[in-house]
């Protein structure tokens, strides 16, 4: 399902805006008033005899439980730090660099010296020796080097575009939601018309356009281009949910409570609002993350995200599709990191969802 | 009904005066974007630049250039830079192939999806809910074009089973557009199925509690009609607003990855191919196109809905 699959995340994505973890807003609500008796506590002003255990860590133990979602994660850490070590592995055991080109080389594999693009112009499959242990690209680059380098470069598009998504969509958010009149009169539909563009579409025209010459400071080959085009484009996914979500709590009675006591709009918002929508945004991380990485790598296989020299998994799985008859492991083999990235990253974020709601009935189990 | 309709054009109206505003004004607010200068090719001297500037209209303010060009794309006469071809009659050559490859696409992953939700919900816990569950979240992991690779290296490069890409038209031989499209099909419709199977699975587990199913039960309807006619029938309705969207966005030109890999002629390779040559006025069409889209099938969805929930009424 070609460009719409970020975009079916969508229901995914609006599930635990429709249904708050439950746990969280009550407990917000009983610490604030601490005088006010629960509908099943019997005696409100005797002393508990024990300990209270927080929604959060109540979550964190689910998640401890939940094998498959550690397993994930694991797999997500390992891949970033195999990618974090590239410089390492170019450095010390392929001693090449990953923008290195060496057309006319040869490498050994097995006692026999080859040509690492063959006379036809295609490049060497595989050799498993420190040297093209992936194999090569059309000009010579060690694809196992820049295997590493391109992670690198997509798991950081990655994190820039999700923190963009999670400060941005949280400030539109509680604004809009807060504030309404004025303020959510431009934000809602500034996000709306965000929202109605098939993302791919959207980022790719846009990316294309600044690739080409930058945008003020940033040239037009940094990886803030596209992080940034793949966070705008999925603030909303954020922003409308957490909107939502503000627009109910603003009519609870904590904040009539702090509104009585004289709080500013701003520490409404951020000490009283915000840590009671907090469970959201965790759900929307990893989720986002891997939306971000799969988007941006859309844009690579487009011309429209990393520019070259430099690799990404997107660029390279590009590339390679060119040899995918001769040499498949170019592109197939970015492709499974990818795709092992973004799945670990979706079954762990699955875990945190099932963790914050246990009522969700969607879930891998073990 | 009337006001439904009225109702809709205005928002369709609405829509595609945004679009086009937004889409044309990205390319106007970018710095480095001189589209005379794409067009008279890197080498061209400033007089030949300034001349071509002043052929397509570049030189008159901006307000009068986007007049201008929408005129030309409501009455058809719309030229793209690159081939000077006229971009509405690419347009219409190119649709066939895209409906060709979307229509049945669709109806794949959507029968598909709803037989295996359905299989995952009445057998939820089992062997096969929890297959259906991880093929969901595989399906949201992969991007397309690498599914299309593989497809492509394992039946058509490996084993030659399929052809590698390329399009036949349906006349005067249909087993060859068959044949041409079956990959395609599947890459587009894969990836869908699961994660439509695993909405549509929440939805019914959540509809089996709800008391009009109780009462069905209760009137002494078999389980197949109170699961098909009560349970089923409600729980369609958020897939019937996904597919929708999605249906709309791929018809729309939302197909450029999965046609670029097969190389199929449709209006999703012709958008790659303007956007890779930043060609404005088919990158403008295709917009309006899939926003045009988009609310139609908003509208056809909402109609959906009345239809299988009287509760539902048409008031746009």
């Amino acid at each position: 399902m070609a460009l719409d699959k970020p975009r079916s995340r969508r229901a995914d994505a609006q599930a635990p805006a429709g249904d708050p973890a439950p746990a969280t807003e009550g407990d917000g609500v009983l610490i604030r008033e601490p005088g006010a008796p629960g509908p099943t506590e019997a005696l409100p002003r005797e002393e508990p005899t024990t300990v209270g255990v927080g929604p959060y860590r109540l979550a964190l133990r689910r998640l401890l439980r939940n094998k498959v979602a550690l397993i994930s994660f694991g797999v997500f850490l390992l891949i970033v730090v195999l990618c974090l070590l590239a410089p390492v592995y170019s450095h010390d055991i392929a001693h090449i660099g990953p923008n290195t080109t060496n057309v006319t080389g040869t490498v050994k594999v097995g006692g026999k010296v080859e040509n690492v693009v063959s006379t036809q112009g295609i490049p060497i499959g595989p050799t498993l020796t420190a040297h093209y242990f992936l194999g090569a690209d059309e000009e010579g680059r060690d694809l196992a080097v820049r295997l590493l380098y391109g992670g690198r470069t997509s798991l950081e598009i990655g994190a820039i575009a999700t923190a963009v998504i999670i400060v941005i969509g949280t400030l539109f958010g509680l604004l809009a939601g807060y504030l309404r009149g004025v303020v959510d009169a431009v934000l809602r539909p500034l996000m709306e018309l965000i929202w109605s563009f098939p993302p791919v579409i959207l980022g790719v025209a846009v990316g294309t356009a600044l690739a080409l010459g930058g945008i003020g400071p940033i040239h037009g080959n940094s990886i803030f281009i596209p992080a940034f085009i793949v966070g705008v484009i999925y603030v909303p996914y954020l922003g409308k949910p957490i909107r939502g979500e503000v627009l109910r709590a603003r009519e609870m009675d904590y904040v009539d409570a702090a509104r009585a006591q004289g709080m500013g709009p701003w520490r409404i918002m951020f000490s009283e609002v915000l840590p009671n929508v907090v469970s959201t945004i965790v759900v929307f991380i990893p989720m986002m993350l891997a939306v971000s990485i799969l988007l941006e790598s859309y844009l690579d296989f487009l011309g429209a995200g990393v520019q070259p020299p430099n690799a990404s998994w997107g660029t390279l799985i590009s590339d390679g599709l060119t040899y995918l008859q001769t040499t498949p492991t170019y592109s197939l083999i970015p492709g499974a990191m990818l795709v092992a990235a973004v799945l670990a990253i979706n079954i762990l974020g699955d875990g945190v969802r099932d963790a914050l709601d246990p009522r969700a009935q969607v879930k891998i189990q073990t | 009904m009337a006001r439904f309709a009225v109702r809709r054009t205005i928002s369709v109206l609405a829509l595609l005066f945004a679009t086009s505003v937004v889409v044309w004004g990205i390319f106007e607010v970018i710095p480095s974007y001189n589209p005379a200068r794409a067009i008279a090719g890197r080498e061209a001297n400033a007089t030949t630049v300034a001349a071509v500037a002043r052929k397509f209209g570049f030189d008159k303010p901006k307000y009068v250039q986007y007049v201008d060009t929408m005129k030309q794309v409501f009455e058809g006469q719309i030229i793209d830079y690159q081939n000077d071809l006229n971009v509405v009659q690419q347009f219409r050559q190119k649709f066939p192939v895209t409906v060709s490859l979307v229509v049945p696409a669709a109806i794949i992953w959507f029968v598909l999806a709803v037989i295996l939700g359905s299989i995952s919900a009445l057998r939820a816990g089992k062997l096969s809910d929890r297959a259906i569950m991880v093929l969901a979240i595989v399906g949201v992991s992969i991007p397309v074009f690498l599914l299309a690779e593989l497809l492509l290296y394992v039946f058509a490069y490996n084993s030659s089973i399929f052809p590698a890409g390329g399009y036949a038209p349906f006349l005067p031989n249909p087993g060859q557009w068959f044949y041409h499209l079956i990959l395609p099909w599947f890459a587009i419709a894969a990836l869908s199925i699961g994660f439509y199977a695993r909405v549509l699975r929440s939805n019914l587990l959540d509809m089996v509690n709800q008391d009009f199913v109780r009462t069905a039960r209760a009137k002494g309807l078999s389980q197949r009609k109170v699961f098909v006619r009560h349970v089923l029938r409600n729980s369609l309705m958020p897939i019937i607003t996904m597919f929708g969207l999605d249906f709309a966005t791929l018809l729309g030109g939302a197909t450029l990855v999965t046609e670029t890999v097969f190389n199929l002629p449709g209006i999703g390779q012709y958008e790659a191919q303007a956007i890779g040559n930043l060609d404005v006025p088919p990158i403008l069409v295709g917009a309006l196109f899939t926003a045009f889209f988009v609310v139609v099938f908003g509208a056809i969805v909402d109609v959906i809905y009345a239809l299988l929930d009287p509760r539902v009424r048409l008031t746009g």
